[in-house]
């Protein structure tokens, strides 16, 4: 397992350590900044499980995100600030929501499966405009982040940020230890050959709708982190053009790995923050360099970096 | 509730299942032949409605506007698909999706730089405007009847040159038999320019008349999009019947159910229910017929 190191393996590291460095610069926009990084790198790895690993193209993961944004802010609302309490609780609804939604959209595939998911995602979409009580379209503000007993002052950016890290790598961990597993081969098989899976006897639906599962739970953290990041959770984070943005995170860092997509969720802002700074009409120019991207370099990112060769 | 009040809902959801099956015929139709996924779909939808007020405001003349958008979203509907979208047809979903993704981006920019981000409105072509009365006590707008019409009438085109011409002979059989299709010398680059075009009309051309409705602004065009998508997935992808059937449960279920579910639960738990009927319309076909309730048989 850790006998496949190449040399892109150590500039990702390199790359990851120097992120880790940003809080010491003590600057708080470079703190933010790589927070974000952080959390929309987790999100990203979340929907390469289902793009990447299970060849379901979830065009509504921002929904999944937004719902567990909305349940850290509204247990907020009603006074429960508890981390302990309100990331799982984030995660079981963000979960459950990902296993209604699934169960429905995993009936089908192909195309259909990209047109429902948006559809639902869609559907969530204006039930949070519809949340008079929070704020309707300007959405809720959280008064200050989840607190852990004392022991964590999330308030502080510097801390926020390494508790952020620390989740982080954690994922990554178990996402490799996951991939790698009987499930994930299964999940890989599907992938390839879904109707080969079936025939040796493997309940292929019931293999992606856990697959499913798992990656609305992680975006339900992801949700629950970002809404402590920027403290304000509205309808807009759960538009359609999100879901779209952290799919193009995952096509740009390359979604035969696991690492790729955190690659890709880290160039696309700061692609995004170095566009905008030129001028603000700068998806005229996002638009065409993405469609050249699908259209010549389809491998993203990582392929460029890794080179030639099988990726695991 | 009043009666007259319930017919006027009824025909406004008949108008919006019009304008859905304008968006989703031509989606199912380039699906049907290409195997072709286009998000930008509801690009169109807005390029045409901004190309209509702009005419409309330089000539004066709704009736003179609308050739003119109709000509500008051809023509731009042409470009794209020579100059990006026909290289994707053989790719898979996936590249399809984030290449008409970062279309929207664009078209939605470059909205932005030309009409800027305040709404424009259109006025209602005076020959349309005013009301005619249903039965005592009953209005309706000669405009959404007029629309409704218009949209019955393209359907009808559709159906007589999908059934009945040369070219929908050719566009049936490349649904079916790509390979065939093309060995008989049939210029199958043109034929696909020539699907994506019309699709790209019936789009434009709903965001044309739809354009007095409502605010003509950025995005306009992408909750049509995924409305649209509703629509084919209820009536199964690549028929057109399909699109006719779903367009119409769609519009009339949305339409009614914004006006009878905050009758009947009150406006606290209404209104969102209402936003969430059709999905669940659409959730509801999904589990009783996945594929659809008229599915393409494909060859």
């Amino acid at each position: 397992m850790a006998g496949h190191l190449r040399p892109a393996h150590w500039l990702l590291a390199a790359v990851l350590l120097a992120v880790l460095c940003v809080p010491l610069l003590g600057d708080v926009f470079y703190t933010r900044l790589a927070t974000r990084i952080l959390i929309l790198g987790l999100i990203a790895v979340s929907l390469n499980l289902l793009v990447g690993y299970g060849g379901m193209i979830s065009f509504g993961h921002a929904a999944f995100v937004g719902l567990g944004a909305y349940t850290t802010a509204i247990l907020a609302f009603h006074g429960v600030a508890s981390g302990f309490l309100v990331w799982p609780a984030a995660i079981a609804v963000s979960a459950l929501g990902a296993l209604v939604i699934g169960a429905i959209a995993l009936r089908t595939g192909g195309v259909y499966f990209i047109m429902i998911t948006l559809a639902f995602a869609q559907m969530l979409y204006y039930t949070s405009v519809g949340l008079e009580r929070y704020g309707g379209d300007d959405g809720v503000r959280m008064a200050a982040r989840n607190t852990f007993a004392g022991v964590l002052e999330l308030g502080r950016p510097s801390v926020f940020f390494y508790v952020v890290a620390a989740i982080f790598m954690a994922v990554v961990f178990a996402f490799s230890r996951l991939v790698r597993s009987r499930f994930g081969r299964v999940l890989r098989g599907i992938k390839d050959n879904e109707r080969r899976m079936q025939s040796l006897g493997y309940d292929t639906y019931r293999y992606k709708l856990a697959a499913f599962v798992i990656a609305g739970a992680l975006a339900g953290l992801g949700g629950a982190l970002n809404a402590n990041l920027v403290q304000l959770v509205s309808p807009s984070q759960m538009h359609w053009t999100h879901s779209g943005r952290l799919m193009v995170m995952v096509i740009l860092g390359g979604m035969q790995s696991l690492v790729g997509p955190v690659i890709g969720a880290f160039a696309y802002l700061l692609l995004e923050e170095y566009l905008s700074s030129l001028t603000k009409h700068w998806q005229i120019v996002m638009g065409p360099l993405l469609l050249l991207l699908v259209l010549f370099a389809r491998r993203g990112l990582y392929g460029l970096i890794a080179g030639r060769g099988e990726h695991g | 509730m009043s009666l007259a009040l319930l017919v006027e809902q009824l025909l406004n959801g008949i108008q919006l299942g019009m304008m859905l099956f304008l968006m989703a015929a031509g989606l199912t139709l380039v699906f049907g032949v290409m195997n072709f996924i286009n998000l930008a779909h509801g690009s169109f939808y807005m390029v045409g409605a901004f190309l209509a007020a702009t005419f409309t405001a330089w000539t004066g003349s709704f009736y003179l506007a609308v050739p003119l958008a109709l000509a500008g979203c051809i023509v731009l509907g042409a470009l794209v698909e020579i100059a990006a979208l026909r290289r994707l047809y053989d790719r898979d979903h996936l590249d399809q999706v984030l290449a008409t993704f970062s279309l929207i981006l664009f078209f939605n920019e470059l909205a932005t730089i030309l009409w800027g981000t305040e709404p424009q409105y259109m006025p209602i072509p005076a020959l349309l405007s005013g009301s005619i009365p249903l039965f005592e006590g009953a209005q309706y707008p000669v405009y959404r009847l007029a629309i409704t019409g218009a949209g019955i009438a393209i359907g009808l085109l559709l159906y007589v040159l999908v059934v009945h011409s040369r070219v929908g002979m050719l566009i049936r059989a490349g649904a079916t038999h790509r390979e065939t299709v093309q060995s008989l010398g049939v210029d199958i680059k043109l034929l696909f320019t020539v699907i994506f075009g019309l699709g790209v009309a019936f789009a434009g051309f709903a965001g044309m008349v739809t354009g007095p409705l409502l605010a003509v602004q950025v995005g306009i065009g992408e909750p049509m999009l995924i409305v649209a998508f509703v629509v084919i997935v209820i009536g199964g992808i690549g028929s057109i019947r399909g699109a006719l059937v779903g367009s119409l449960l769609v519009g009339l279920v949305d339409t009614v159910g914004r006006f009878i579910l905050p009758l009947w639960l009150g406006y606290r738990f209404g209104p969102a229910l209402a936003s969430m009927a059709i999905y669940v319309l659409m959730a509801v076909v999904l589990v009783w017929r996945p594929q659809g309730l008229f599915r393409l048989a494909r060859g």
